[in-house]
């Protein structure tokens, strides 16, 4: 397991026996995007936190087990939420596509 | 203080940025972001190298300030534009900090970094020179800043209101979900705090919401109008930088006198021996 890669994100350094991790990609127009804002909303709809994505279109987030929403911001007034659940021990990843 | 006074417009900005006497800061939590393009003419403030002393867990003080700003070419009478990513945290922050030593003209841009890039203006990485400057802070305004005896004083006394998220505040997060989950040894909040988490004083792209919203948001909390119908207010978070924002729009926006932010927050309170602790949902007694 160690230094495996889901996503293209490396899991180096993080110990999945205690954190709930729930990453992913975001892309438009086939692209992956850098410079999008992910925000993790809980089940809710509350904000809870957010990340600028990575100069490959990456995220992360360390949550708890659960339902949660990613809302994704973009220029252009693009926006895009999605469902994802997470599992301690678990990555959940998520693909964001743009329309 | 007000609204007018205490936050810009991306346009303001880009109308005044190359006024003598206006400087723009960026202060990041990522304190990479400035290094990767950045406002034309900003300054950087590395919120972490800069503004904290390197071996005890507090401020730099007095002398270190004027030094930090002497160095980076800002004087007395400078209007400072703070922004930043995070949606200002760490650019709210440095604000309080400007305060604390007494700088006058200091103000945010409203929506900070993420409102610019989603607004598609222009960043690059060309750092401006800037001729070093003479600069006198005065001595800590500590009638902004909560330490952690007060604070158990306030319980059950004053307003206290815990601005992080609510997991964090009824102690099923220890941290933000961005950054790994090491914090304080226990988890929960302080007895009879309010949760208010700072996200709902800000829009989507980070911009503050309206002075209306805002007193309606605080209202239906418990505390009281400005100037003077609130009660006294001690903002935490976990280190300080989302209750930054928080103390912004108490003190700043809507104007309420007493209002201090306790930066020493949750990875100082909630690793204290015998102090009492809240955990779940609600404020719980004091």
């Amino acid at each position: 397991m160690c230094g495996a890669t889901q996503g293209g994100l490396t899991l180096d350094g993080i110990d999945l026996t205690t954190q709930t991790v729930i990453q992913g990609v975001v892309v438009r127009a086939a692209e992956s995007l850098p410079g999008a804002y992910v925000r993790l909303l809980d089940s809710d709809g509350e904000f809870v936190a957010e990340v600028a994505t990575s100069a490959t279109g990456h995220f992360r987030f360390f949550a708890a087990p659960g339902s949660w929403t990613l809302r994704t911001l973009a220029p252009r007034g693009v926006t895009a939420d999605r469902a994802v659940v997470a599992t301690r021990g678990e990555v959940a990843e998520v693909t964001v596509i743009l329309g | 203080m007000s609204r007018e006074s205490a936050l810009v417009t991306a346009d303001w900005v880009q109308e005044h940025a190359d006024d003598p006497g206006v400087v723009l800061v960026e202060v990041d939590e990522d304190t990479t972001a400035y290094d990767k393009g950045h406002l034309a003419g900003a300054v950087k403030i590395d919120w972490r190298q800069d503004l904290q002393d390197p071996v005890r867990r507090d401020f730099i003080d007095q002398q270190q300030f004027e030094a930090l700003l002497s160095q980076r070419g800002i004087g007395n009478d400078d209007t400072v534009v703070l922004y930043g990513g995070n949606n200002n945290w760490f650019a709210a922050y440095a604000y309080w900090y400007f305060k604390l030593y007494g700088h006058s003209d200091v103000r945010l841009l409203d929506g900070g970094r993420k409102k610019w890039e989603l607004d598609s203006r222009e960043l690059t990485d060309e750092r401006p020179v800037r001729e070093a400057a003479t600069y006198v802070a005065q001595q800590p305004d500590l009638s902004i800043r909560a330490f952690r005896d007060e604070v158990v004083d306030a319980i059950g006394t004053r307003f206290l209101v815990d601005v992080r998220s609510p997991d964090e505040y009824a102690g099923r997060l220890l941290a933000p979900a961005h950054l790994p989950q090491e914090s304080a040894q226990r988890g929960g909040h302080i007895p009879t705090a309010a949760n208010v988490p700072w996200s709902k004083a800000a829009n989507d792209d980070g911009t503050f919401r309206s002075d209306e919203e805002l007193t309606r948001l605080y209202e239906a909390a418990g505390l009281g109008r400005g100037t003077d119908g609130g009660k006294d207010t001690i903002a935490y978070c976990r280190i300080g930088e989302r209750s930054a924002h928080t103390w912004f729009v108490l003190h700043e926006l809507l104007g309420h006198d007493n209002v201090k932010n306790y930066d020493g927050s949750w990875t100082e309170y909630g690793s204290l021996v015998g102090v009492p602790i809240a955990v779940g949902d609600e404020p719980g007694s004091g």
